[in-house]
This record gives structure tokens, C-alpha cells and sequence, in this order.
């Protein structure tokens, strides 16, 4: 007898997902974070349409904060398996002098990333983005259907959501709304790293333990890739053995005490872990709630 | 400190991985009604087997909008959305995800209210499992026998019925007893499959994950101890092929490949098949994936097949083992649970998503609707949300199905109002429709004419009458001059054109006043807009 684990079936539902928005819409796209979970979705993407090629672009918001070490994954990644990759860069936001310290961790997210996503997705005149969002992230995303319908604005009703039923998507779409994609939905933080073990997907260094300089704040740890990150009165950076859980901007990302450099050492972190891996990202504690705000108005 | 907390021994990996390898998955459902204790039960669950961050706890222990004082509440732990928050209820469903070292689990929560009919039928649509809450102090309710009912119409393979509340019946055995007999008779009324019974208190967690020592006279397993155990969906490996094609791979001029979600069953090069809705017989070539060729693919993965013979395939085409051949029909039989605000009508032209396809479809009659209280049936000309009820619908196209009970993939289909691009109803079928015998329905005279039974009153004007009986004759319309109305004409679905009443005041052109008669017969919903009828395709 023949059965499949758990993570062949995670595989299998993504891919009928994948194969459904290439051929129900006009202008599909895939969102690319550079994060762990989007490279799981773009091993699943080549996998779902082997031997051809992904038959969508993939599309990167670049808020101009992200690491360094990102970018230079991103570029590679690019070349080595020929994506068609898009990057909508706004302008530096340096220069319009917004940053999460000066205008809030809400605000800045609100303009640079959801405003430039949004304006990403009008200038392509995408119809449906697909994204790796997981419904086990947070809260308000076990709601989520893995078919969202947005209205003309990208925004979300989560009053007035399409029932679901079996694996059958409604993909129609009036003019002006579009549609998120989430083929990740059901996929839990410890399976996507089960599987980029077992696949042996590439992941940006950043996910591996090693000394880096940081801004130790308690039990914070904030990196001081932007030179506007604030010190405190005599507050200097220290070399910290660390990792990132899950990669956004520098400024507002976290990182962790942990000396996980290999994969298998991450698996047993995150089995030992008995906190969230969005705890990291500072972006979501502004406001109990706070992460159903931005997705009304658009955000991934 | 984030430092990970002790493990014991030397953590291995591979052994770590190789235990998950023979994890299974179990998809689970909660059914109950307001206040019965779900999200306690499902926080409890979570809580006990140790999935629950510190973090989320911590944000649970802190909510401002804590209803029971005192205690953590349990229920916050999976409490959606803030506006539903602020109410203090929950209202859709809601995915939550937890393992356990022997298996893992996707729970579909659908916390009970006026639209639960629909929320749980979502929720069981994908659960091998339903667990059924009863309040030990209410005993079986009405509510009860629509959930029983609800999950033995949506094929859940198991069901599981947790008697809550045994705290506030001082645990009490014969309390549990009366309410397992008379659920039992329930059960095997509506059809379900028998049920694992279990006295517990998600607000203590007797019986929850572990064992009651306050209810000794109960030996079975605890509720996540069934979980566990029991048996996963059979798995649709040894039932009859079944491919739905969704895409054509094509990266070069020879590759032709068809890409789809194994349904049931299983394929081996050299396997005969025949592609519907054609007929066509041929063989699989090859099983391509990512890994290299298989010799072996089967259900539920995800796959692309090669074929012998140049056929032409495209999205929406049904492959199956050659020898054990789907339904093919235009006209079918399903039963429903209707989704949306707007009721069912069956005068309205609706777009139906079947595997991969999508086509136009009509309701061509309701044959009855399930009273959920009495589960009685009755007659209807409609169903409202949360209805449910057996139609006899038809397709533009000819659909390859199986019945719902024997395939959840190929017997499953939703119906979509092209007006407004809702889900509208769910369907699953039950059997073909012998279109010729039995007495002809209100629908299919509908079906056939393009309008209800009724009439229009024009007054004495004979040109405007046989023009207009004109017009409506060569649209298909079974329309008559008639002096006077005659009720038995129009419940027959005849459309009578009634010159001796006076009507409303028609333009005085007869050209014009046959378009605003056309325009106001579509308008009142008697005659249904040719443009309605526009395909479907695309969707
Ligand atoms: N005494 C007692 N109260 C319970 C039990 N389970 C739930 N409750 C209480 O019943 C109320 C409703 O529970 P909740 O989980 O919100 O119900 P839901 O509406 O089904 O999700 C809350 O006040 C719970 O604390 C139980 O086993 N025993």
C-alpha cells in the first residue's frame, strides 16, 4: 500500500492550486518576497508546469529597506532559473524621508509597501497575484480563502467572502477587481522547512545563524543595516550570534538569539519554538488587530 | 529568551523526518451551535496537545474583550476577526492547524449561527471527520439532528460526538447515556455513518486530551486520542481513475502533456483510458513530474500524462480507467445547499464549475426542499441561504461526473450567479436525469420556452397582438391571444396576451409598445433576457 505523507499532499493541493490561476486568468502573477516561503512556492510553480516553463512573471515590491543580502539572492536566484522576474522599485523613500521611525511602523508599511504594491499590480494589470501567505501566520489570516476576490481599490472584505467548497475556485472577476492567491494556505511554519530541507531549496543566508552586528534592546534584536535605525543615549551595536525567523525591511525585522547555521538545526529550533514567528516582526505590534487593518486596505 | 528549551537526548534529524514521513493527515470539522463550546474545545485541544504559542497566550491572557472572567479563556485562542470580535461572535469559518507526534490536523471551525447550514456544509466539504458538539445540559436539539444531517449529506467519511459540558451534570453516566441512544437512532435516520461517542468538558479538559479521572465509568479514548487513532478517509486509491484535466503543458512541439489532480484511483504506463467527454480510447505513455517519470501515480497527486494517440484534449476534460466509465449527461439530479443572499431561482440563467470545466446551466425544477427542522420534505419554488433541497438541473455541455457518494471530486459542482459572480450553491450529484419520462416540471417548460407562466394585458388592439404573438413565437415562446385570463393557461407556463382587459398604457406605436411589452415581461421576470443566456466560457 501506497499513501502520501503529509507534506506530498501540502504538494499536491499547491500545485492543482497553481495549475488553476495559470489557466482561469489573463495575467496571473506571483508575488516574490525573496522569503523562505516564496521560494517553497517557486519550487512548487516549476514543479506544477515541469516540463515546460512557469507560465507567469514573477513580481518583486521592492520597499528599498530590504537586506542587501536579499537583493543579491533575488538577482541570482533570477538568472540561474531564468524567472522572468519583475522589480517595482519606488523611488529610494530615503529621500522622501520616510522611514519607520519617522512616520510610524503603520504608516511606512501602508506607504511602501502596500501603496507600491498596489501600484505594481495596476501597472501590470495583473488580474490575480498569487502570494505565500500562510492561514497558521496569524489571526486573521485563518479566515483567508485561498481565492480572495479585492475590489477595485485592492481592498478585502472579510464580511463578504466566496464560500470555498471541495477544490472548486470561482475565479470570476467583475472589471477593475482582481483576485489574491494564497496555494501556501494550508502549509504550517515547520512544513515549509521540512520541505525546503527535503528538497534542498536554496534560502537567503540570512536564515542561518552568525555573528551580526545589533542593536541589543532586552529581548530585541534589531539590525542596523540603515544608518537611520535610532540609538539610545551610549547604545552601541554588538556582534550577536543570531538569525533571521522571517525576513521583511531591516528596520522593522527582528532577529533571534540562536546558533541554528544548518537547516537541521533550524527544523529543531522551530520544534523546540513556543512563540509565533511573526513575534519577530515588529510591524505587527502596533495595534492588537493590526494585521486585518492592512489587509482591508490592500496589504498581502 | 528565544533560546530553544531542552531536548532530550541528541536530536536527529533524519529520525526526526523519518517519523514525520509516516505522519497522515486527518482534516476535521466542528459542528455545534452558539455557545455549545467549540472554540473551547478547539482552544483546549491546542492548549493541552501543546500547540499554542507563548506569545498568542500571552495575547489571550491580555484581550480586552475577555467574556468569562477569571480563567483564560480558551475560546480567544482561535477567535477570528476583530469586527466579529467586537461582537463577541464568530461567523465564518476559520483554519487552524496542529500536530501531534502520531498525526496532523487541519480543523475547519465553523462556529455556529442563523448561517450555519452553509458555513458547516464549506467546512465539511473537505473534512475526512466531523465532530459534533451537544451541550450534556440541553440534551439532542433541533440544531443537533441539521448537523447530523448536514454531515451525512456532505459525504464526511466520520463523525465524532462530543457531549459537552459534563461538568455541569456533575458527570453524570446516564446523562451521557440517553444522549448517545437518542443521537444514535439520529445518526442512522439521516444516514450518517455511526458515530464515536464521548462525555467531556472543554472548559476543564475531562476527556479532551486526557483521560477523565472524574468519569470512570467512561473507558473509551479521549477525543484527540480518537483523533489519532481512528482511521483516516479510505483513501480513494483503489477507486476507479479519475483525471480532471486542468492544462496542457506544451514547451515544445514534442511534449504534449495533460496536467491535473489525480481524483481517485490509479495509473501505470500502458494503462488504457479513455478521455471524456469524447469517448476517445488511448493509453498513458508516461507519468512525467518534477522527480523524473513514474511507474505508479494515484490519488491525491498532482501529475502530467502523456498519451499514446494524438487526441485532442483541453481543460475541462475528464480521463478515466477505460473500463469503468463516468456519467455523461446533460441533465442531472444533485442536491444543494444554497450559499447565497439572493434565493434560488430557478427562471435565472447560472454558470455551473464542475472539475476543471465551467459552463451555463439552469435549475430546471426543484424537486423538493429539506425542511431542516422536521428533515421532512416538502415542495418549493425556491430556496432561500442556508436552504437545502434536490434539483434537477441542466448543462449547456455534457459533464463526465460521478455520483457524490462514490467520487467527492467528480460528483461535486457549485453554481455561480453570473450577475453578480457569487457562489451561489453547492452541489452534489446524485444521479442521472431521465429527461423523458415522468410528468414535465414548471422548470423544464421554463427551460424550454425562455418564460414562466403568465400574461399581458394590451386591450383591443389586434395588430399589437399579432405582432407581438409573433415576436414571442419566434423566440421559442409558447405565447396565445386569449380575450380573457384564463388561470389554468398560465399555471400550465403558457404566456397570454389578453386583449379584452384593458392593459397599462403601451405606446400608441405597435412597434414600440411590442419592445416596452418585451422589456417589461423581462423586467417582471417572466421572460428571461435573451442576453442572459450569453455562454459562460471563460470563467
Ligand atoms: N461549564 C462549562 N462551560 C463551558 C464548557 N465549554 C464551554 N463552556 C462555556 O460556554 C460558553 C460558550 O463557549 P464557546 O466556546 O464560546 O462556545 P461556541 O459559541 O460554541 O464557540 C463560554 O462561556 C464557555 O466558557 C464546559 O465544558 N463546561
Amino acid at each position: 500500500m501506497t499513501s502520501l505523507s503529509h507534506l506530498q499532499r501540502l504538494e499536491a493541493e499547491s500545485i492543482h492550486i497553481l495549475r488553476e490561476v495559470a489557466s482561469e486568468f489573463q495575467r496571473p502573477v506571483m508575488l516574490y518576497s525573496i522569503g523562505k516561503d516564496s521560494s517553497v512556492m517557486l519550487r512548487l510553480a516549476q514543479k506544477a508546469f515541469h516540463p515546460g516553463p512557469i507560465p507567469f512573471p514573477l513580481l518583486h515590491v521592492d520597499t528599498t529597506y530590504k537586506f542587501r543580502e536579499m537583493i543579491e539572492f533575488r538577482d541570482t536566484q533570477a538568472t540561474q532559473l531564468g524567472l522572468k522576474l519583475i522589480v517595482h522599485r519606488s523611488r529610494p523613500a530615503v529621500e522622501d524621508g520616510v522611514n519607520p521611525f519617522i512616520v510610524g511602523t503603520q504608516r511606512c508599511c501602508q506607504l511602501l509597501k502596500t501603496g507600491s504594491l498596489l501600484e505594481a499590480l495596476a501597472a501590470g494589470g495583473y488580474d490575480a497575484a498569487m502570494g505565500g501567505a500562510r492561514r497558521d501566520e496569524e489571526k486573521s489570516r485563518a479566515k483567508e480563502r485561498i481565492f480572495s476576490v479585492r475590489d477595485s481599490a485592492g481592498q478585502w472584505d472579510p464580511k463578504n467572502q466566496r464560500p470555498e467548497l471541495w477544490n472548486l475556485f470561482n475565479s470570476r472577476l467583475r472589471p477593475g477587481e482582481s483576485i489574491r492567491v494564497f496555494p501556501l494556505s494550508n502549509w504550517t511554519e515547520l512544513d515549509v522547512w521540512q520541505y525546503i530541507h527535503v528538497e534542498r531549496i536554496p534560502i537567503v543566508p540570512l536564515y542561518f545563524a552568525k555573528p551580526r552586528w545589533m542593536l541589543v534592546r532586552g529581548d530585541s534584536l534589531l539590525p542596523v543595516e540603515q544608518p537611520f535605525v535610532p540609538r539610545l543615549p551610549g547604545e552601541e551595536p554588538r556582534l550577536v550570534m543570531c538569525r533571521m525567523r522571517s525576513l521583511g525591511c531591516s528596520p522593522c525585522t527582528g532577529a533571534i538569539y540562536s546558533d541554528a547555521d544548518t537547516l537541521p538545526k533550524i527544523i529543531e529550533e522551530i520544534v523546540s519554538f513556543r512563540r509565533s514567528e511573526r513575534e519577530n516582526r515588529i510591524i505587527d505590534h502596533d495595534q492588537e488587530g493590526s494585521m486585518e487593518l492592512k489587509k482591508r486596505e490592500g496589504y498581502f | 529568551m528565544l533560546a530553544p528549551v531542552e531536548t532530550q537526548a541528541a536530536f536527529d534529524i533524519d529520525e526526526f523526518l523519518a517519523a514525520e514521513r509516516t505522519k497522515d493527515l486527518l482534516r476535521f470539522t466542528t459542528a455545534g451551535s452558539v455557545d455549545d463550546g467549540k472554540s473551547t474545545l478547539i482552544g483546549r485541544l491546542l492548549y493541552d496537545s501543546k500547540n499554542v504559542y507563548e506569545d498568542h497566550l500571552k495575547a489571550v491572557a491580555k484581550s480586552t474583550v475577555n467574556r468569562s472572567a477569571g480563567a483564560l479563556d480558551l475560546s480567544l485562542l482561535t477567535d477570528g476577526l476583530r469586527a466579529e470580535r467586537e461582537q463577541g461572535i464568530t461567523i465564518d469559518v476559520a483554519y487552524r492547524y496542529f500536530a501531534t507526534p502520531r498525526r496532523k490536523f487541519i480543523i475547519a471551525d465553523t462556529p455556529g449561527h442563523e448561517q450555519y447550514t452553509r458555513n458547516m456544509a464549506t467546512g465539511a466539504s473537505t473534512a475526512d471527520l466531523a465532530i459534533i458538539l451537544i451541550d450534556a445540559r440541553n440534551g439532542v436539539q433541533p440544531q443537533s439532528r441539521r448537523h447530523a444531517y448536514i454531515a451525512a449529506l456532505l459525504g464526511t467519511p466520520r463523525i465524532a460526538v462530543a457531549v459537552n459540558k459534563m461538568d455541569l451534570v456533575d458527570f453524570r453516566q446516564d446523562v451521557f447515556e440517553s444522549i448517545q441512544a437518542e443521537f444514535t437512532s439520529v445518526l442512522s435516520r439521516v444516514g450518517a455513518h455511526a458515530a464515536y461517542f464521548v462525555p467531556l468538558s472543554a472548559l476543564t479538559g475531562d476527556n479532551v486530551v486526557n483521560r477523565s479521572a472524574r468519569m470512570p465509568w467512561f473507558d473509551g479514548p479521549s477525543l484527540l486520542e480518537h483523533l489519532e487513532t481512528v482511521e483516516a478517509a479510505p483513501d480513494v486509491e483503489y477507486a476507479p481513475f479519475r483525471l480532471p484535466v486542468q492544462r496542457v503543458i506544451r514547451p515544445h512541439q514534442d511534449f504534449r502533456g495533460f496536467a491535473g489532480q489525480i481524483a481517485s484511483g490509479s495509473v501505470r504506463p500502458g494503462s488504457a483510458i479513455t478521455v471524456w467527454p469524447s469517448g476517445r480510447k488511448t493509453r498513458v505513455k508516461s507519468i512525467e513530474s518534477w522527480e523524473g517519470p513514474l511507474t505508479r501515480a494515484f490519488a491525491p497527486m498532482s501529475v502530467v500524462l502523456t498519451l499514446d494517440d494524438e487526441v485532442d484534449i483541453s481543460r475541462g476534460a475528464l480521463l478515466t480507467a477505460a473500463g469503468d466509465l463516468p456519467n455523461v449527461s446533460r441533465t442531472f439530479e444533485a442536491h444543494v445547499v444554497w450559499m447565497h443572499e439572493q434565493p434560488l431561482d430557478p427562471a435565472k440563467p447560472y454558470l455551473l464549475k464542475h472539475t476543471t470545466g465551467a459552463m451555463p446551466a439552469r435549475v430546471v425544477s426543484i424537486a423538493h426542499r429539506v425542511n431542516i427542522q422536521t428533515l421532512e420534505n416538502e415542495p418549493a419554488s425556491t430556496l432561500a441561504m442556508n436552504g437545502i433541497g434536490l434539483l434537477q438541473v441542466e448543462t449547456a455541455r455534457p459533464i463526465s461526473f460521478d455520483s457524490y457518494r462514490d467520487n467527492r471530486v467528480t460528483g461535486s459542482a457549485i453554481l455561480i450567479d453570473p450577475a453578480t459572480n457569487a457562489t451561489a450553491g453547492a452541489l452534489m450529484i446524485s444521479a442521472i436525469v431521465d429527461h423523458h419520462s415522468g410528468p414535465v416540471t414548471q422548470g423544464e417548460r421554463s427551460a424550454r420556452y425562455g418564460h414562466r407562466g403568465g400574461f399581458v394585458a394590451i386591450g383591443e388592439r389586434p395588430h399589437l397582438a399579432q405582432l407581438l404573438e409573433r415576436r414571442l413565437f419566434n423566440r421559442g415562446a409558447n405565447a396565445v391571444i386569449v380575450s380573457r385570463r384564463i388561470p389554468g393557461l398560465e399555471q400550465a407556463g403558457v404566456l397570454a396576451i389578453v386583449t379584452a382587459q384593458a392593459g397599462d398604457a403601451w405606446p400608441a406605436n405597435d412597434d414600440a409598445a411590442v419592445d416596452a411589452i418585451l422589456k417589461h415581461l423581462e423586467h417582471s421576470g417572466i421572460l428571461i433576457s435573451e442576453h442572459d443566456l450569453a455562454d459562460g466560457e471563460g470563467i
